[in-house]
């Protein structure tokens, strides 16, 4: 999972792609999670960034990030390029 | 030092499916090279911009495109009389062809410049010809065919499939969901616009278009993608962002190189889930929202009355991304005088 190149991203999670013209908002989290992406984090290295942060289980954040992840390359904010 | 220019503006109707005029006197305003005295040609007096007198120095009424290219030619003289005219810029669909015509007299005659695409250029991006045009030049067009009846209505079903786009050949574009639908808008637009219809193959993704301007030997001299935000309920944008969106750039590129096009123009294209392009439509002219582009760091009306002029115009080479426009209305009051006297003596 990539996040696109040329997709801006603000420190209030205001998200834009200037290829699409979309632009979305994220929550902290989303922020936090895309920001592991763009520096090209694995799965693995964001999972336990999360798990060790904030109070939630493994289940609940891989039910999350796949949800999360899943509307970001509809949204084609990233693909799915390892 | 600026040169001081005077250039005649049609497109005055700032209304909610605007004509370009307005947009095109803001940016020639914003000029960094000419200080321009803008004469407005209208066709109607309740057009707004006969009564914006911070953009528009004088205007002048002008004949319908119907009333040929006498009556047209007529009036530019009188009108050229009074202001010392160095460039027209048409901003019309219908009324190009009168001006085209009347283009090389205008500039032996009276040595008013204009830069128009020429009649072969005009005539094969026509809707009517599009789908030709594409094969021509390399671009994804949607299959289309033109109607003169209602009675094709069923060949016309087996050909296409449902929904399908009924258009005018000049404006106007509905989405038909059946024949009965095909039947309705075929009458209604063949009633305002005339014969033929085109019916287009329906593509499903989102608008996107390009505003450009072509020097006539091939060079793109400026091309600005903007994608459509808000869209009324006449399928005008109401607001829109440019776009980083290379691949829209260069086939808009290879158009104006191919085809060698001549003047401003707009590329209106359906981008598809799989990053697909066809493209719709060619307006011979600047889009309504090409003061985009000249917020985007690419004055194109000022690049075009360059190009009118002689002068050497260098492409423009980067423009803003994610620069947004948003419409809005805005009441004026005038006084019944003015109205008074665009009606009566047909000056303002």
């Amino acid at each position: 999972m990539k996040i696109k190149k040329n997709v801006a991203i603000s420190e209030s999670g205001f998200i834009f792609n200037p290829t699409t013209g979309d632009s979305f908002s994220t929550n902290p989290i989303g922020l936090e999670i895309i920001r592991m992406l763009k520096d090209d984090k694995s799965k693995d290295e964001i999972r336990k960034s999360i798990l060790s942060k904030y109070n939630t289980d493994e289940s609940t954040f891989e039910k999350d990030y796949y949800d999360f992840v899943m509307m970001l390359q509809t949204n084609q904010v990233a693909d799915d390029s390892e | 030092m600026k040169q001081k220019i005077t250039v005649a503006v049609s497109g005055l109707n700032n209304i909610d499916s605007p004509g370009p005029g307005i947009p095109v006197i803001r940016a020639l305003k914003e000029s960094k090279d000419f200080d321009v005295r803008i004469i407005g040609l209208s066709y109607e007096t309740l057009e707004p911009g006969l009564y914006m007198h911070d953009l528009v120095d004088k205007s002048y009424q002008i004949p319908f495109p119907g009333a040929g290219i006498d009556s047209l030619l007529e009036r530019i003289y009188y009108i050229h009389n009074q202001e010392k005219l160095d460039v027209i810029i048409p901003n019309f669909d219908a009324e190009l062809a009168n001006f085209m015509k009347i283009e090389p007299l205008l500039k032996s005659d009276l040595g008013i410049s204009m830069f128009l695409p020429t009649q072969e250029q005009f005539d094969e991006r026509h809707k009517a010809n599009l789908f030709e045009f594409g094969e021509k030049h390399g671009v994804d067009v949607p299959f289309s065919k033109m109607m003169f009846n209602t009675s094709e209505i069923p060949v016309i079903s087996k050909e296409f499939s449902y929904p399908m786009v009924v258009k005018g050949k000049f404006y106007d574009a509905y989405i038909a969901y059946n024949a009965e639908q095909v039947a309705n808008y075929f009458n209604k637009i063949s009633a305002k616009w005339g014969l033929p219809i085109i019916i287009q193959e329906y593509v499903f993704g989102s608008e996107v278009n390009v505003t450009a301007l072509g020097d006539g030997n091939g060079n793109a001299i400026s091309a600005v993608p903007m994608r459509k935000l808000f869209i009324t309920d006449k399928g005008k944008a109401w607001a829109g962002i440019s776009l980083d969106d290379e691949e829209l750039v260069n086939i808009a590129n290879r158009v104006i190189s191919s085809s060698k096009w001549r003047g401003g123009m707009e590329l209106e294209f359906i981008k598809t889930a799989e990053n697909k392009y066809y493209l719709l439509e060619i307006n011979p002219r600047f889009p309504a929202w090409v003061y985009l582009a000249a917020g985007c760091g690419q004055n194109q009306p000022e690049a075009l009355v360059k190009l009118a002029l002689g002068q050497n115009v260098p492409p423009y080479k980067a423009y803003d991304i994610g620069k947004m426009f948003i419409r809005y209305s805005f009441d004026m009051i005038v006084d019944l005088k003015e109205f008074e006297q665009i009606s009566t003596i047909g000056e303002l």
